[in-house]
């Protein structure tokens, strides 16, 4: 009984873990801007797929691929700001959405021109037999998941709490003429939110795909169930994106471990719109911080 | 100079003859057919070597001179994977060229919407998708057919195999598409006729990461084997949760496993994986004498050093569906009755990629469990159960 409840459990927390780091892509972006980046899904196959360029097709080492898939992303995200976003910096942020949401279009037909359709997949970070606790089977490859988005978290926290560039990519979010009165230099800030968010969610990609595999499109249903997580947890919040992340992906695995497989996705959307009915800001936001949004 | 002349006109005359020779051999009407795939969208992985393999048949065909004479045109239109574009382009195909016969469309969605339109239009119909409906009622379908084998077949060719291995315990895992839905619907069907009991009925989305869940539920409902039916990464995903869970009982997929991708993306896990796998891609493995040896080594061996790629099950239904057409076309000429009416009634035997075709008034696919062969993973490469 325990045993298939531990599975249950660790199952959650593997696909938790891909959405929690989805949902704080959602949030870095969102925390400079205020725009929700739609394309934030196709970060995460650049990531996975980039990665597998790399180590399976040029064979090159490990820690270099890594490197380079998370510069590539870096770059990717760069121009997006440059060539999408900015033209049009002081449009309505509606239209910025919707922006994303063509980019994104825009990158999976780019990715399916050169990757194909068909998924890839490349060995886990560290070789061997999965852990057994309790005669439950976790894969080493999730713990590698969980400790990347840990790690993530606490450099995030840190950056946007103790450095200076950190702070000033806030207060672009809260006020951006305020921001530039005091000296801050908007427009790179906004640059920079995209260079990170491009990057968190390509080492998520790189992460997930040994577990999940990796095809040109995959990143919308990653997006939609990352959303859900930054949702619950409360836009804006990277700690509520993670816990938002693991309550899905749990939910999801103990409903269809105990109801039905068939369910599973409901009852998890289910349960994120009881949560917004009685807690709008999602569990980590106050109804303050809700007023202050602009989206 | 009037010698000149006259030299000058008996030339002009000859090169005129010739010409018209030329012309006259190449004025035959060209054979028309149109061909309906889904080059694009959810099912490209289905319209893209359906395509290719079009295209390839055309060339090969006109270069060998034609069909009687009459260069093969194959219209090829894109559906998007998509009903309603699917309704259109066959409209198109009718109306506008004036096909004698179409081929496809790749999905049972796709074909199951065009059912109506082909009766009206008294055109036939050879459709590339599986599902058991396109072909059934048979009164109903009297201008339709189809070559994938049935869904019914292949869990027939699981459950004879499962039998002499004593096993009348399973738990299924099917993904939540149209391919899982016939699959769950087929294996709940055929179940009781082989004295399986279904012990558990599981299920997955079409981008889910990780399917232990379910997994661990059919090892707790006692079941002595697994049964996975999907296409696409999840066929990969639940054969690496079921290794990793060491789950002690055998893993069968459906016939959407035969692709050598599979067995590279699953690395070791997949061995042992037993699969009711159509003779295409275990050509190599086949004895020299069955009759569908020859044509199988052709068509792989011209796919792979045209599009560098295997041309996998799903190429071969567009095969079959040509072949027939133009053998048809052959021996009955241009008429759309008279076509249908061969296919019909004179495909017997008839040594496809899909099978041996026996097409009949009361089964208008002709295949039957006969035309899987049940292939288990060895050392990285298909080894044909006996």
């Amino acid at each position: 009984m325990l045993t298939v409840f531990l599975q249950f459990l660790f199952s959650g927390l593997t696909v938790g873990s891909v959405y929690a780091l989805v949902g704080i892509g959602f949030n870095i972006i969102y925390n400079a801007t205020s725009i929700i980046n739609l394309a934030q899904g196709e970060f995460v196959v650049i990531g996975g797929l980039l990665m597998w360029f790399f180590t399976e097709s040029l064979k090159l080492p490990f820690l270099l691929s890594a490197v380079l898939t998370i510069l590539s992303a870096g770059l990717i995200g760069l121009l997006m700001e440059r060539l999408t976003i900015k033209p049009l910096k002081n449009a309505d942020l509606l239209l910025m959405i919707m922006i994303t949401i063509a980019v994104s279009i825009v990158l999976r037909g780019i990715l399916m021109f050169n990757f194909g359709k068909d998924p890839y997949v490349y060995p886990p970070f560290t070789e061997g037999e999965p852990l057994s606790i309790y005669g439950a089977i976790i894969q080493q490859q999730t713990l590698w998941v969980i400790g990347i988005t840990g790690l993530c978290i606490i450099l995030l926290f840190l950056f946007f709490n103790k450095t200076i560039v950190g702070k000033a990519m806030l207060a672009c979010a809260v006020n951006p003429t305020a921001a530039k009165l005091v000296g801050i230099n908007v427009s790179r800030m906004v640059m920079l939110s995209f260079i990170l968010s491009a990057v968190v969610g390509a080492i998520g990609g790189m992460a997930i795909t040994p577990i999940s595999l990796m095809e040109y499109d995959k990143g919308p249903m990653l997006a939609v169930k990352g959303f859900c997580a930054a949702i619950m947890g409360g836009l804006g919040s990277n700690r509520g994106a993670v816990i938002g992340g693991f309550i899905i992906g749990i939910l999801e695995s103990m409903t269809a471990g105990y109801i039905h497989s068939g369910l599973k996705d409901a009852v998890a959307l289910v349960i994120l719109l009881l949560i917004l009915f009685f807690k709008p800001a999602g569990i980590f936001v106050s109804k303050t911080m809700l007023q202050l949004r602009k989206f | 100079m009037k010698k000149v002349r006259k030299n000058f006109l008996v030339v002009c005359v000859v090169v005129l003859s010739i010409f018209l020779m030329f012309v006259n051999a190449y004025a035959k009407e060209p054979y028309k057919i149109g061909a309906l795939f889904a080059v694009t969208g959810a099912a490209s992985f289905l319209g893209e070597p359906e395509k290719n393999t079009a295209i390839m048949l055309q060339e090969q065909i006109n270069k060998d001179g034609g069909i009687n004479g009459h260069p093969l045109e194959i219209i090829i239109e894109d559906t998007k994977s998509d009903e309603t574009q699917a309704v259109l382009s066959a409209k198109k195909l009718l109306e506008k060229d004036n096909v004698l016969v179409i081929i496809g469309p790749s999905t049972t969605g796709e074909s199951m919407a065009l059912v109506p339109i082909m009766n009206n239009a008294k055109t036939p119909l050879i459709s590339c998708a599986a599902g058991a409906p396109i072909t059934q009622p048979v009164k109903e379908r009297y201008w339709i057919f189809k070559t994938p084998q049935y869904d019914l077949s292949a869990v027939e060719a699981i459950y004879t195999y499962m039998k002499n291995k004593g096993i009348d315990k399973v738990g299924i895992i099917t993904i939540s598409t149209g391919f899982g839905d016939a699959g769950k619907k087929a294996l709940h069907e055929m179940a009781p006729k082989y004295g399986i009991t279904i012990v558990s009925d599981e299920r997955y989305g079409p981008k889910d990461s990780d399917m232990t869940t379910q997994l661990t539920k059919i090892k707790a409902s006692g079941a002595q084997a697994v049964i996975n039916w999907s296409v696409g990464p999840g066929q990969v995903i639940v054969t690496k949760n079921w290794q990793a869970l060491k789950m002690g009982i055998p893993l069968y997929q459906s016939h959407g496993w035969g692709s050598k991708k599979n067995i590279e993306l699953a690395g070791k896990a997949a061995e042992g994986v037993i699969a009711p796998l159509g003779r295409l891609v275990v050509w190599d493995k086949i004895p020299d004498k069955h009759p569908q040896k020859a044509l199988l080594k052709k068509y792989t061996q011209d796919y792979e050093a045209r599009y560098k790629s295997e041309p996998g099950t799903f190429g071969g239904h567009a095969y079959d569906s040509i072949m027939m057409v133009a053998e048809a076309l052959k021996k009955a000429g241009p008429d759309k009755k008279m076509i249908r009416d061969y296919l019909e009634t004179k495909i017997q035997k008839w040594p496809g990629t899909g099978g041996i075709f026996n097409m009949s008034p009361g089964d208008h696919c002709g295949l039957d469990k006969d035309a899987f062969e049940m292939v288990v993973v060895n050392n990285g490469d298909w080894e044909i159960l006996k």
